[in-house]
């Protein structure tokens, strides 16, 4: 398993926390709550080693249009970066409800 | 033609089988009286996954909700079976039993309090082994006490299934409601392969695993009490109405004396063909059945 962590500038607030997804084979589990401050912090703990430059791919390609104030935990069973685009996706429309 | 009115009932079928989890412990309450207990954000999960190099889940893939079925106080406890094969660990284990222990002590304080169990579970997780088996054994004994005042539901929607021990806890059950997708039993299909070889059970052979581990045959041979349609409101209402009937007046573990002597009357020396079994197994002792 892997621990990985990454912090983006943010500046909006978000209405309220949403939890998205299954710990389950290739799929994964977002929880994301609103924060304090100027920054959006990534927690990833996964269970495929080695990936970490897809990992900053893709989050880096989210967060140039996602400028929420939050911190987004996922727990990942070894999802495609399409599936963790997906999620994240849902976690965003869900906390917007 | 009539072709045409089961396909639109087919597609207008809202399933509870395709509900996530939390969705379907929902699905069963009145609506608007659930809130969830220990829920993701509550963050307690597994210790032991990640020191296995396993990522945990937020809730340890078992989600517990309070609130009203049928207008009376119930607890409903659902297994995520995409998580680790819905496989009970120490945290999930806990949070089920502590949860049937409230109920109890709802019900000695004189608040009638129910519990569902949705089991889409292949029971102890393998990772938490020993703490799994103690979790199962608790479980039982909680659901014995809990049993004694209020029904205890266990449902199996499917497609995971209810296997190994959570399977006895099902048969401590007051009522066990199943649908046709479902399956219920000790030992799995690729278990019993491995252990007694193809010629005893090819694993491969879905038409047997649920002849034989299917709801319907579960229904049929008295091990489960209702077969529902994957039917959100059906299933909802079977719920209600088992809630609403109260506890049996004798469980179905209680029956040993029935099910010792069916089994002694069973010709064990040739293998039973599922659907003869069927018919032989419910007319054998159905007159005690009926006491």
């Amino acid at each position: 398993m892997e621990q990985i962590e990454f912090n983006y500038p943010a500046k909006r607030k978000v209405p309220k926390r949403a939890h998205v997804g299954v710990v389950g084979s290739g799929d994964l589990e977002v929880l994301l709550e609103p924060a304090e401050g100027e920054v959006a912090h990534v927690s990833i703990r996964t269970s495929v080693d080695g990936f970490l430059d897809t990992w900053k791919a893709v989050l880096d390609r989210f967060f140039t249009k996602y400028d929420g104030v939050v911190r987004i935990q996922i727990n990942d069973a070894g999802a495609t970066p399409g599936n963790v685009q997906l999620r994240l996706e849902q976690a965003l429309e869900v906390s917007e409800q | 033609m009539s072709n045409e009115g089961y396909n639109a009932r087919f597609i207008n079928r809202q399933s509870f089988i395709e509900l996530d989890t939390r969705e379907r412990a929902k699905a069963l309450f009145d609506a608007g009286t659930s809130r969830e207990l220990l829920g993701p954000f509550d963050r307690v999960e597994s210790p032991w996954l990640p020191m296995q190099g396993v990522a945990p889940q937020a809730d340890d893939g078992c989600v517990v909700m309070k609130g009203r079925i049928a207008g009376q106080a119930a607890v409903v406890v659902a297994l995520e079976g995409a998580f680790q094969g819905g496989s009970i660990g120490e945290v999930s284990g806990e949070k089920m039993t502590t949860a049937l222990d409230l109920a109890c002590a709802d019900n000695e304080k004189g608040v009638p309090t129910s519990a569902v169990i949705l089991l889409e579970t292949g029971g102890v997780r393998l990772q938490e082994a020993n703490l799994g088996l103690a979790a199962i054994a608790e479980l039982m004994a909680s659901i014995l006490a809990l049993r004694k005042h209020a029904p205890v539901i266990c449902l199996t929607a499917g497609t995971v299934g209810c296997f190994g021990g959570m399977s006895l806890a099902a048969g401590l059950a007051s009522y066990v409601v199943m649908t046709r997708e479902a399956r219920l039993g000790m030992n799995g299909p690729e278990v019993i392969e491995q252990e007694n070889g193809v010629e005893e059970f090819d694993s491969s052979d879905r038409a047997l695993i649920w002849a034989i581990h299917g709801g319907e045959q579960r229904y049929a041979t008295g091990l489960a009490d209702a077969l529902v349609d994957d039917d959100t409101p059906q299933i909802a209402d079977a719920i209600r109405g088992f809630v609403s009937m109260g506890v049996p007046p004798v469980h179905r573990s209680s029956q040993v004396a029935l099910f010792r002597g069916r089994v002694e009357k069973l010709d064990t020396s040739r293998q039973w063909d599922p659907k003869e079994f069927r018919a032989l197994w419910t007319t054998n002792g159905s007159d005690e059945e009926k006491r």
